[in-house]
């Protein structure tokens, strides 16, 4: 198999394979709590240790979303944010040399031109999509226009698929598959899941491709457990709960999501090794 | 129940119509695809099974007051200048067609095996008729309803309470019907292993459009036979108001296979389609997803929905269901926008002809077959009266300032 000369990820976890650890993935929304402010916080995760970036393109009608993500996107739509600002908040990402991933829920790219939203993220430096509401069977269009510029394709599986629809998507997928660690939508748990651990076997029986486990994840030693199992560690509300907990005091803020990060990344560089 | 063949109007078996790609098909998260396969392997069978459709039959006659008379409106006929038809669904069991569908998919939730059921609702119809349907059956209900629906619709949310259902009111997004939709797509991710989603309409994802039709086609197929049998002859034109869809689908899928019977669709027109208050999807919307299908959806160019206004919160919704949109397309259904004033005048003028109250929704349909009748002078137009106007009355004395004494 001829991979792609290059998927946005694909360096990130070379690297990180080499170093023995997992990835640490981290997401916010673009346009939370503003353009800019959002841009400064993504910067400050990579600096703290984040190896990979998500960020969210807000959207009116998220059904996977848990609360805090949909109150901080609320707020993103509210000041007006829009899917060039997405495309801003990529561009700013990918200039630090980190991967940036857009996950998105589907209508906006088909409203705004399948083909046009892959050229335009392609022209960003975005690394490619995570499309946590559309699976690969019904997503023909976007995987050719995917494949036509070597973009990620990060599909879900969920500890409900089965093992023949985990097949299928991870043969669909290019860069990672994303594991649903929990029966739910995204949100800070004080535990995570024991379906984490049998669905990325399972993942893993159809895929030399990274797993990244998400949906739950909020300190480090959660980050450390699932490390013990996953490519990646996936988190995304904790960070936005940091930045909503420091409201307008945004150096506050930035401090949180440093302390965070390097929390998490701590423990997803401990995981492996236990 | 009759069997009914594929035609070129029904969904193929992922789910699209008009063609792969077209309109339908199931745009949801991986975590819920188990669960719809589950319901659409479980939906096929019970169908194919005479016990689960003669129980649905059975329940639909001596619960539900089904099958609904088709009334001929003489009075309203003679100030239409054609001959109007109304198919009764207002005098069902819980005061709308709704109550097939819920009594239909509950049932199924039972046959699963699943003890809880869960619903979204607008006007709170839907709700109240799966809170009624959970109670005949002994389900536990949870109904998700946007806080301001819950406001302007707060006897139903009394009904779907006394109902024993729990009422969930839903803050996010603009806090009505599309996001009690979310937020029981949310639910239903995290306890999809016991519980069954009663979807409201002939929307959403593969297979609730069809899987919904089935259980409300009734309406067509009676009226059709009523027609004949009462009238011997097939209507020139059938009519029904558009939000989701049901009500309409059922009453079409009886005539869709007759081609000389024209078939209207009326979409909530709110305050007019020039202006930006509208329910008007078909008409005013662009090709997009939204909860689950692939479906006309009142958007903005970044495919941000956007909020859509009816006097009617039962057809205040952005989207439409998939099987509207290719009938649509393919120009075998009409679908024409009625204002909020136009259905508030056929509301009165039912009353005053008929002594018929009927729900907003319904209003919206008779407006519009007041309107085809000038094109059909003498003809006869087959309008589904799909619910009662009860839950109404509030807006009514509102519009009409009722309420005082002495004549309005």
């Amino acid at each position: 198999m001829s991979a792609p000369a290059s998927s946005g990820t694909a360096s990130a976890f070379a690297r990180t394979r080499a170093e023995g650890r997992a990835a640490l993935v981290g997401y916010l929304p673009a346009g939370y709590p503003d353009v800019d402010g959002g841009i400064d916080a993504l910067r400050t995760m990579v600096a703290a240790g984040c190896d990979i970036i998500e960020i969210g393109l807000p959207y009116s009608d998220p059904v996977m979303d848990g609360p805090v993500i949909q109150a901080a996107v609320q707020q993103a739509l509210d000041n007006g944010s829009r899917i060039e600002d997405v495309f801003r908040t990529v561009e700013a990402v990918a200039a630090t040399g980190t991967p940036a991933l857009v996950m998105t829920s589907w209508n906006p790219v088909e409203a705004y031109g399948v083909d046009r939203f892959a050229q335009r993220l392609s022209d960003a430096g975005g690394a490619g999509l995570i499309t946590p509401d559309i699976t690969p069977d019904y997503a023909p269009d976007w995987i050719a226009a995917a494949d036509e510029r070597d973009l990620d394709k990060v599909f879900l599986v969920a500890p409900s698929s089965t093992d023949e629809r985990i097949a299928m998507t991870t043969a669909a997928c290019r860069g990672f598959v994303y594991a649903t660690a929990v029966m739910g939508v995204t949100g800070v748990r004080a535990t995570t899941s024991d379906l984490a651990g049998p669905l990325v076997a399972r993942t893993k029986a159809t895929t030399d491709l990274p797993v990244g486990v998400g949906l739950g994840v909020s300190n480090g030693e959660q980050a450390a457990e699932i490390a013990g199992y996953a490519d990646a560690v996936i988190v995304g509300s904790a960070f936005v709960r940091v930045l909503a907990e420091a409201g307008t005091d945004r150096a506050a803020g930035l401090t949180a999501l440093s302390a965070l990060t390097e929390d998490l990344a701590a423990g997803v560089a401990g995981g492996a090794a236990r | 129940m009759t069997e009914h063949a594929v035609g070129e109007h029904s969904a193929d078996e992922r789910g699209w119509y008009g063609g792969a790609g077209a309109f339908g098909g199931r745009f949801m998260p991986e975590a819920l695809i188990a669960a719809l396969d589950e319901l659409d392997v479980a939906w096929r069978a019970a169908m194919a099974d005479p016990e689960f459709t003669g129980e649905f039959d059975r329940l639909l006659r001596e619960y539900a007051g089904v099958p609904s008379m088709l009334y001929d409106a003489t009075r309203l006929s003679e100030r239409a200048g054609a001959r109007i038809l109304l198919k009764r669904e207002d005098l069902n069991h819980t005061g709308a067609h709704k109550i097939r569908n819920v009594l239909g998919q509950a049932l199924l939730t039972k046959r699963m095996g699943k003890h809880r059921v869960i619903a979204e609702t607008g006007a709170g119809q839907h709700g109240v008729a799966s809170a009624t349907a959970a109670a005949y059956l002994g389900l536990d209900c949870t109904v998700y309803m946007g806080r301001v629906d819950t406001e302007r619709q707060a006897l139903n949310v009394a009904r779907m309470q006394l109902l024993g259902a729990e009422v969930i009111p839903v803050e996010s997004g603009s806090a009505t019907l599309k996001d009690a939709i979310n937020e029981a797509l949310r639910d239903w991710v995290a306890t999809v292993d016991h519980t069954a989603y009663l979807f409201g309409t002939a929307a959403g994802p593969h297979p609730f459009p069809s899987l919904v039709l089935s259980f409300v086609r009734g309406i067509g197929d009676e009226a059709r036979a009523q027609c004949l049998e009462q009238y011997g002859a097939l209507p020139d034109a059938v009519a029904a108001c558009v939000g989701g869809g049901s009500n309409a689908i059922g009453l079409f899928a009886g005539f869709l296979d007759d081609p000389e019977v024209a078939i209207y669709g009326f979409e909530a027109g709110g305050d007019g389609v020039e202006t930006e208050r509208h329910a008007a999807t078909i008409h005013a919307g662009k090709v997009g997803v939204l909860h689950g299908a692939r479906t006309y959806v009142l958007q903005d160019e970044d495919g941000q929905t956007i909020e859509s206004h009816s006097i009617s919160a039962g057809l205040d919704y952005p989207g439409v269901g998939p099987q509207h949109a290719q009938l649509a397309a393919s120009g075998r259904a009409s679908y024409l926008p009625v204002t909020d004033a136009e259905a508030m005048d056929a509301m009165a003028l039912l009353a005053r002809t008929e002594g018929i109250i009927p729900a907003i929704e319904s209003a919206h349909a008779v407006a519009g077959a007041l309107r085809i009748a000038e094109e059909r002078p003498g003809q006869t137009i087959l309008v589904n009266l799909s619910g009662r106007g009860d839950k109404d009355m509030g807006t009514a004395l509102d519009y009409f300032d009722l309420g005082k004494a002495g004549r309005a």
